[in-house]
């Protein structure tokens, strides 16, 4: 048995189903073992997404999403998608491939440095030196990305150590870290103060970040608000903790959420932060939000806590375990007032958008699509406007994932991970929601989506214009456009049929409900081209 | 501004040193000095930087530190229940005529003079860093030619905070 074969092997122990990368020389070996497993490999079209689809599968999946891919370019292709799982916690383990171990350091062909360049974006890398150090590593890659706080781990591995004859394979049945033990329970002591605060308390509001989905606390939260009638905001990585119409549900915070949303955190007397890290776009002023209130900050990281703002009572900890161990205690809350309060301003600080009927009302068309997705369906959001207007009307219902590359921003996620989200639960209902930019940035992965027949829905909501951008030159440079214009390229409907897709134009609202009913009356990828108002924003 | 003496006991891996000196300087953090040595137990290496910052920014840097996976214990010492030291070697200008001068003084601070030249001499202290600024200010009325400070090595007085290795 060789290195890679061990590699192999360590991932068929870890029940890894797919693997999504691109081979070169210097991973051959390992590509060549794969053959002999029943690890299914997916060829993407260009590294960095890999990572995405690996990203979606490991979001739907629950599991650790594996990705592998050469040395040098094929290595530093796939930082952009490392950081942008780093930034939302998503587990992944990455093997890139490396020069031969002698030749490390002598900038040879296809030599990167690769441990050194995503440093700041893993939460651990490894260079395997010694091929017998293969299993512990691959144990301990999966263990470190899928506990604690999630996120990707990278595995560099020199071509002469995949090649080399490992003298005694031994997968290791625990992982033994002296240095790494993530806190699962959260300390009793501090239970008990959240508890007092909340008996206390007039005003409390649950905080839902995406922490509690990635420790699947959806349901212990939701039966903490329902059993308590505490009510609940979320930031975008939080959408669907709480499904969006639950009468609990207050919406998305931030400078591009909910006015009433963020005025329920403004006014709350004891905010329960979970899972959340408090940064700038959905907490413009963190120092202030914690004034007059008790703020209760959960989080498995406790690098979190106290980061960006002060919390009076910190508890870390699993988000599942912990809303486990409040529910189990008995206490009361008097929220009658609050909740009503928050429903009348819920009524009269909703904002009225006045769309152009000449097109597409991306507000309707995002609320018809996701009101007749079945609920356990997947809705992917790219990035630029269609994320914050995805984000804004998207009807997540229970059981309903809703994913987007919230800390990073990346443009191009949506249609890999979308396809990683389709390969994991074949079953659901997967769309793909992006502008005409961010299609554009991955846009060669349709070929993939179709070789593996992954049938995603993909919705281009279409304005020739790198939207967001363009709002953003619109309010701050007085509509001086730069470098913002996509000229009506490329034509959607050739570029379905030179990939054998279904296609559909919708030029306005009239079209959308016929167009939506056509798209999911079966399992095909079906690219949908919804034609919206160029001059449209989000901060209407 | 604080200045504060974090000890860090670390697996002894390839590249831990550039994953510590690294979160610092993405993070934006101060180290003002920063000593790495193998422990007894030589798969740990000891590690003790001095860093400067409020108080949130101290808590923050101790926090990230510690989530380091390679990092396996985390101290602060405390100026009064910890000993410092730092080993420093003054090259100092100086005729046949002055190094009378200059030895006495190294006597005072117990330094020792560890190489002479025609022109010059290497003098050796070790202290805490009070005391090694403190001699070098009694020597501004001479040349430093070349000066070389290692940075403080600490420990924590006493046995009760002992990290015992398995």
């Amino acid at each position: 048995m060789i290195g890679a074969d061990a590699i192999v092997k360590a991932l068929s122990e870890e029940h890894v189903k797919y693997v999504f990368g691109y081979p070169g020389v210097a991973i051959c070996p390992f590509y060549n073992s794969i053959l002999n497993s029943d690890v299914e490999t997916v060829l993407v079209r260009t590294e960095q997404n890999a990572a995405h689809a690996a990203s979606g599968y490991a979001r739907v999946s629950c599991e650790v999403g594996v990705c592998a891919v050469t040395s040098g370019p094929g290595a530093t292709n796939l930082i952009t998608g490392i950081a942008t799982a780093f930034a939302d916690s998503i587990p992944l383990v990455c093997i890139t491939g490396q020069v031969n171990s002698s030749l490390l350091g002598s900038d040879v062909f296809q030599e990167a440095d690769i441990t050194g360049a995503v440093e700041s974006f893993v939460k651990y890398s490894y260079l395997v030196k010694n091929v017998n150090d293969i299993p512990r590593i691959m144990k301990e890659a999966f263990y470190i990305a899928n506990t604690g706080r999630k996120g990707p781990v990278l595995v560099d591995v020199p071509i002469d150590i995949q090649n080399a004859e490992i003298k005694k394979y031994k997968y290791p049945e625990e992982v033994s870290m002296r240095t790494y033990k993530p806190t699962f329970v959260g300390n009793f002591a501090q239970i008990k103060k959240v508890i007092k605060a909340l008996e206390k308390a007039k005003r409390p509001v649950v905080c839902a970040g995406g922490g509690v989905i990635l420790a699947n606390a959806q349901d212990n939260l939701i039966k903490f608000c329902e059993s308590k009638n505490i009510p609940v905001v979320s930031t975008m990585m939080g959408i669907s903790a709480v499904p969006t119409s639950h009468p609990l549900y207050f919406g998305m915070v931030g400078n591009n959420g909910k006015p009433y949303a963020n005025r329920a955190m403004n006014e709350s007397d004891l905010l329960i932060m979970v899972g959340a890290r408090v940064a700038d776009r959905a907490v413009n002023q963190p120092d202030l939000i914690t004034e007059n209130k008790v703020m209760v900050h959960i989080d498995v990281d406790p690098a979190e806590i106290g980061k960006n703002c002060g919390p009076t009572i910190p508890i870390v900890g699993d988000a599942s375990n912990i809303f486990e161990q409040i529910n189990n205690q008995e206490f009361e809350c008097d929220t009658k007032e609050w909740v009503k309060q928050l429903n009348s301003y819920k009524e009269t600080m909703a904002k009225k958008r006045t769309p152009n009927p000449e097109f597409t009302d991306p507000e309707f068309f995002i609320k018809t699509l996701s009101s007749k997705l079945k609920s356990d369906s997947v809705y992917v959001a790219d990035v630029g406007q269609n994320q914050i207007w995805s984000c804004a009307y998207c009807d997540v219902k229970k059981g309903g994932r809703f994913l987007t590359s919230g800390g990073m921003g990346t443009m191009g996620y949506s249609i890999p991970a979308a396809m990683g989200a389709k390969l994991a639960s074949p079953k659901k209902q997967v769309v793909a929601v992006c502008g005409d930019g961010s299609f554009q940035m991955s846009m060669m992965e349709l070929a993939t989506i179709n070789e593996v027949k992954a049938g995603v829905k993909i919705i281009v909501l279409k304005n020739n214009y790198l939207g967001m951008v363009r709002e953003y030159q619109h309010f701050t440079y007085n509509d001086n456009y730069s470098v913002v214009s996509l000229n009506d390229y490329p034509n959607l409907e050739k570029l379905s049929k030179a990939y054998d897709l279904n296609y559909i134009k919708v030029s306005n609202n009239g079209d959308v409900e016929a167009a939506i009913k056509d798209m999911l009356s079966n399992d095909k990828t079906y690219i949908v081209e919804v034609l919206i108002d160029p001059m449209d924003i989000v901060k209407g | 501004m604080h200045t504060r003496v974090i000890q860090l006991l670390v697996d002894n891996t390839s590249g831990v040193l550039s994953r510590i000196s690294g979160l610092f300087s993405r993070r934006g953090y101060n180290i003002e000095s920063i000593t790495a040595g193998v422990t007894a137990d030589p798969r740990y290496t000891r590690i003790t930087i001095v860093t400067s910052g409020d108080d949130d920014i101290l808590d923050q840097i101790e926090k990230q530190v510690a989530k380091l996976i390679d990092v396996r214990d985390i101290k602060v010492l405390k100026p009064k229940c910890s000993v410092y030291r730092e080993l420093a070697l003054i090259k100092v200008r100086c005729e046949a005529s002055e190094r009378q001068g200059i030895i006495s003084m190294a006597d005072i601070f117990r330094a020792n003079i560890i190489d002479v030249s025609k022109e010059s001499l290497i003098i050796e202290m070790t202290g805490d860093q009070e005391k090694i600024d403190a001699f070098l200010g009694l020597l501004d009325g001479y040349e430093v030619l070349e000066l070389a400070r290692t940075g403080i090595a600490g420990l924590s007085r006493g046995i009760k905070d002992v990290t015992y290795l398995d």
